[in-house]
């Protein structure tokens, strides 16, 4: 198995995703069966080729320094799951 | 004929005729929707009352003579991957199960203003990732051509609905075959623009370097209609080519001279079902028929497509979906259920005299994040992020994202090469025919490898096409796949409506009870 | 000062400042500081699905300005990345920043100190890239328990980081680097630097270095945040060396052995504290941001922008040296002010012709009144024509520099000219009989001070100017000692 079940939970947590003990044992197999897969690329000979980023070239995109309308603040806090009438709510980000 | 048997083109003939309101011809695809939908289920949402206003006011702009859009009244579906202002837009996932977008996907605004009727959203594999619509949340969506069978994906839905004629024309989403494989799959003619033709602009990004938007529909010729429709450079897309945008309805009728036909080495090997190749080598004669000179071609790198892909496109979802986070929209866990759970979590670690496990445990906030993304996404979702995110992580970028990028450019080389051969590429769009519900979801790997044939044009860029060129001995349909250099849709809508006037496999309907 | 420490500090500061825009770097929601939350969002500052950016011209543009102010030297080719992580401040989950390929690399910043505190030197300027802002949350002080609010109006704002050579040994040469850097932005006028709106901010990293039996060793590096001031910077700074030092003379922990540390900087309790992270927040997967495109740059461009740069506060201090034999102090106090200030010191000296007084009556006048009323040059009442009339006068000697600067307070609260200031005050050129004949009258009248003054007591005279002020106010007291003087000598 190309991964731990210590490598997966790692990524679950930088990934923030809760996986419960049996879905960790399913995932582990399965990412190590991709992982293996994909290893497929190191036989291919890359010296001198420069990575493709985007499907196409193009360069300079911008726009002008003009200020459009905002979104009005309820639209913009309409599809919040947890908010008031001026911001959106989280759980405390100081504290425990 | 009915109605919902005419193609958009024909539609819309009779629409400027006179001969029939938009108002008829969409409560006749409503209806439609009404008695086959229970049984297929391509649509998430059907936005019925919308859709006929929008009919009303295309009728009576064309009855005062004023002016009417390029799709003058003819109803359209879209992938429930792009925003619609003040509709729920869901990408088929718990997570977004209630997102109302505050504005229209630049695609769907230029189907409005084309008077082209918004008549719902279609299902589709949860944020585009799969090839059978079996991981959308919140809806099956069957082969109309075997209830039994899946429609493939991620744009089942955009391709069970037309051809269930259920919608004459509708949009769908391709990131590595999403558009061409549910095509190929029910029968329908799906494009693939070239990567920057069509906005992305509010369709929910998958992998932003390889997802594009494209129409579906019965016929090369209406897909040319809907393609124009959308396309076009659009400022709010970094991405979107600043190039201008043919009048392909205009030129899709004319047929190409001395058209130079490549088939790849690499589409006719293991894997590939026989009945698929051999009807496929009979679509190929049809082109030699009408004049075409057929070669062959090599695309060497093609064998390193797939695990490129999964590498490629995991990676840019997993950051496009880290916004999934249960902060300004989407699903968040109970937070009541989520503090008891984290307390327990705590008395259980202290009692065992765990430093490690205190010491680690996860924040409320930390543990709101990754309870809510939990839920709200689905396996397959999961999966792809933990893929994306650990092939970014430190250590594993330079040997694989950055790899990947690499052996990318080599296939867009390939493609460069092989279309100095030949003008269009054509092959099978997949190794095999529908298969059945269940039948590979428990192998990740092996679905992902159905992608063999379609994931090159979306690493390359470029544009293709899937269009029905037979039937199974199951009476599955078998899609043909012709691609073409960057930004040269005409000719691979040219090439497509040349075959459809020499056949008649695009005119067939399932039939349903 | 440092030669007596046992140690040598290691200062970098990485510093974010607001580019002046109207409009975020990736969508056209306003800037504007101070306004209600959340009432300048729109799709793609809030991260809402499928919305994406579009790069701000002028970002771009200041961007470059600052880097050819700074002599950094910009790449023909640059790119963006996605920083990834999880932040409630931060919607798309990820940072657009630039990682391998920034607009701009290895500059330098001279700095020095009119007060000799240390040497002058140049100090590196590693990288200044582009990248978008966090929004604000605000968290329940009071018990920390109750939900975080979160404030998007911030989101998206451009931001150019500017990252220095570990180059500063001082917290003094810390905190010079950051006010000439303050200059240089505001005189290119790229920012307004206003740190209270969050316009500029500072991170610094120090460690030191310690001779040891065994050789050189350094400890490890503490990155220390929250500093909402120069002032703040230089205090922490002065906390955190002797700090590191104890515990390095306690724990013997050198850099390597121990990962680098992010400390808060506490004003009220003027010290660092430990600031708690999450190991994997380390872990940013910084890849090419597939959404935008990179940007080209021409080296005709990059001339353009270097000749379109106004003079740079160093060059504007030699010049006015030079061109108005002023000191370096001097040119020192005025160029900081900033450009107005040289505009105003310029224009007076024009009219004036006497660079030195008119940098007297600037340092000591003008920018007293400022600073007294919390005003800016712009709305300071004596324009540059009646404060040259009132230092022509005193060149005219129609007026002494005490009774000038009388003149002065009066014409701070009046529009009156300076002619008809000096009328209503009663002040008059005294012609030079009228001086002789009061010197003369005088002197008959203190034959002790004529002979304190023949004895060589010159300070004697300093009696009769006191009594000649008191008989005629309008008496310039060095044309009166001068005459006086002379006319003892001739007796």
């Amino acid at each position: 198995m190309s991964l731990s079940r210590e490598d997966v939970e790692k990524v679950s947590l930088l990934s923030r995703l809760k996986l419960s003990e049996d879905e960790l044992v399913v995932m582990t197999d399965q990412m190590s069966r991709i992982i293996d897969y994909i290893d497929l690329l190191s036989e291919v000979n890359t010296d001198d080729v420069e990575p493709m980023t985007h499907a196409v070239e193009q360069f300079n995109v911008f726009a002008d320094d003009v200020v459009h309308q905002s979104l009005p603040r309820d639209e913009a806090l309409a599809n919040a799951p947890k908010r008031d009438d001026e911001c959106f709510h989280v759980p405390a980000v100081l504290g425990d | 004929m009915s109605l919902i048997q005419l193609t958009a083109t024909d539609l819309l003939k009779k629409l400027s005729a006179g001969e029939v309101t938009s108002v008829e011809v969409t409560q006749a695809f409503l209806d439609q929707i009404e008695s086959a939908d229970k049984q297929v289920g391509a649509f998430l949402s059907v936005t019925k009352d919308s859709a006929l206003e929008q009919a009303a006011d295309v009728d009576s702009r064309r009855k005062a003579g004023k002016p009417v859009g390029l799709l003058g009244g003819v109803p359209v579906a879209i992938k429930d991957l792009l925003c619609t202002k003040g509709q729920v837009t869901t990408c088929a996932s718990k997570m977004l199960e209630n997102f109302i977008p505050p504005y229209d996907a630049t695609v769907v605004r230029k189907i409005r203003e084309a008077d082209g009727v918004l008549i719902g959203k279609t299902n589709m594999d949860e944020f585009a990732m799969g090839g059978s619509t079996e991981n959308s949340a919140l809806g099956k969506t069957s082969n109309p051509w075997n209830l039994d069978c899946v429609p493939g994906g991620s744009s089942g839905g955009a391709a069970a609905c037309v051809a269930a004629s259920m919608a004459p024309l509708s949009i769908g989403t391709d990131t590595g075959g999403s558009i061409r494989q549910p095509a190929g799959f029910c029968g329908v003619t799906g494009l693939k623009p070239t990567y920057g033709r069509v906005s992305r602009f509010g369709l929910i990004a998958f992998a932003s370097s390889l997802d594009q938007i494209g129409p579906m529909a019965r016929t090369a010729e209406d897909a040319a209609l809907l393609l124009e429709a959308i396309s076009g450079h659009d400022p709010m897309d970094s991405t979107s080519a600043n190039v201008a945008s043919p009048q392909f309805s205009q030129t899709v009728g004319k047929p190409l001279e001395g058209l130079r036909i490549g088939l790849v080495k690499e589409h006719f090997g293991d894997g590939l079902d026989s009945e698929v190749e051999a009807t496929v080598r009979e679509a190929v004669k049809v082109y030699q028929s009408l004049g075409a000179t057929i070669s062959d071609v090599s695309l060497p790198h093609n064998k390193y497509a797939i695990a490129t892909y999964y590498i490629i496109a995991p990676s840019e979802a997993s950051s496009n979906l880290a916004r999934y986070d249960g902060v300004h929209y989407g699903h968040r866990c109970d937070e009541k259920q989520m503090i008891e759970q984290l307390a327990a979590e705590k008395k259980a670690f202290e009692e065992s005299g765990d430093e490690e496990g205190l010491r680690n445990m996860d924040t409320s906030l930390v543990r709101m994040y990754r309870q809510s993304r939990a839920e709200g996404l689905g396996p397959e979702v999961k999966r792809r992020i933990m893929l994306g995110t650990y092939t970014l992580s430190a250590g594993y970028y330079d040997a694989y994202y950055l790899k990947a990028l690499k052996v990318r450019r080599l296939i867009r080389q390939d493609y460069d090469t092989a279309f100095k051969e030949v003008d269009l590429i054509v092959g099978p769009t997949t190794p095999s025919t529908a298969f059945k519900t269940g039948a590979k979801t428990d192998d990740p790997l092996s679905m992902y490898l159905e992608d063999l044939y379609t994931v090159s044009a979306n690493l390359a860029g470029v544009g293709g096409i899937s269009i029905p060129c037979g039937f199974s001995t199951t009476g599955m349909p078998i899609g043909l796949q012709l691609q073409a250099p960057p930004l040269a849709e005409e000719k691979l809508l040219q090439a497509s409506h040349m075959f459809q006037q020499a056949t008649d496999w695009h005119t067939r309907r399932p039939e349903l009870s | 000062m440092s030669e007596s420490l046992p140690y040598k500090i290691v200062i970098g500061l990485e510093v974010h400042v607001q580019l002046a825009t109207k409009t975020k770097l990736f969508c056209r929601c306003s800037t504007e500081y101070g306004n209600a939350p959340n009432t300048q969002t729109c799709p793609v500052c809030l991260a809402m699905p499928g919305a994406m950016p579009v790069m701000n011209r002028e970002a771009f543009q200041l961007g470059m300005r600052t880097a050819c102010a700074l002599d950094l030297q910009i790449p023909l080719f640059t790119k963006w990345d996605r920083k990834n992580y999880y932040y409630p401040d931060l919607p798309k989950g990820y940072q657009i920043s630039q990682f391998d390929l920034p607009m701009s690399e290895k500059g330098t910043l001279y700095i020095s100190d009119p007060k000799g505190r240390f040497e002058p030197k140049d100090v590196g300027i590693i990288r200044a890239h582009l990248e978008e802002d966090a929004g604000k949350s605000m968290h329940d002080e009071a018990n920390g328990k109750a939900d975080s609010r979160i404030d998007l109006n911030r989101c998206g704002t451009p931001l150019l980081e500017i990252v220095s050579e570990p180059d500063m040994s001082s917290p003094e040469e810390a905190k010079a680097y950051l006010e000439e850097l303050k200059l240089i932005l505001s005189y290119l006028g790229v920012s307004d630097c206003n740190m209270q709106e969050g316009s500029l901010r500072v991170d610094a990293n120090i460690n030191l270095h310690i001779e040891t039996k065994n050789g050189k060793i350094a400890t490890p590096i503490v990155e220390i945040k929250n500093m909402n001031s120069f002032r703040a910077v230089e205090r922490a700074l002065h906390y955190e060396a002797p700090r590191q030092y104890d515990i390095w003379q306690e724990t013997g922990g050198v850099i390597g052995e121990i990962s680098k540390e992010t400390r808060g900087w506490d004003d009220s309790a003027q010290v660092t504290r430990a600031q708690r992270e999450k190991e994997d927040m380390s872990d940013y997967r910084y890849f090419p941001e597939p959404d935008l495109a990179p940007v080209t740059v021409t080296e005709a461009q990059i001339a353009e922008v270097k000749a379109s740069l106004s003079e740079l506060p160093q060059q504007i201090r030699k010049r006015l040296q030079a061109d108005y034999k002023i000191s370096e102090y001097d040119a020192e106090v005025i160029v900081n002010q900033g450009q107005a200030t040289v505009d105003y010191y310029e224009a007076l000296v024009s009219k004036v012709n006497d660079g030195k007084l008119a940098a007297n009556w600037i340092t000591q006048g003008v920018l007293r009144i400022l600073k007294e009323q919390q005003i800016e040059i712009d709305a300071f009442p004596i324009t540059t024509d009646r404060l040259a009339d009132l230092l022509s006068a005193v060149q005219n000697k129609e007026i002494d520099t005490t009774r000038a600067k009388d003149v002065f307070e009066k014409l701070l609260e009046s529009e009156t000219s300076v002619a008809d200031m000096m009328k209503e005050m009663g002040i008059e050129k005294v012609d030079d009989s009228a001086i002789d004949s009061l010197c003369r009258e005088l002197l008959e009248a203190n034959p002790k001070v004529v002979a304190d003054l023949k004895a060589g007591k010159q300070q004697a005279v300093g009696s009769l100017i006191g009594q000649a002020k008191k008989k005629n106010p309008n008496i310039d007291p060095g044309s009166f000692r001068k005459l006086c003087l002379e006319i003892v000598q001739s007796m």
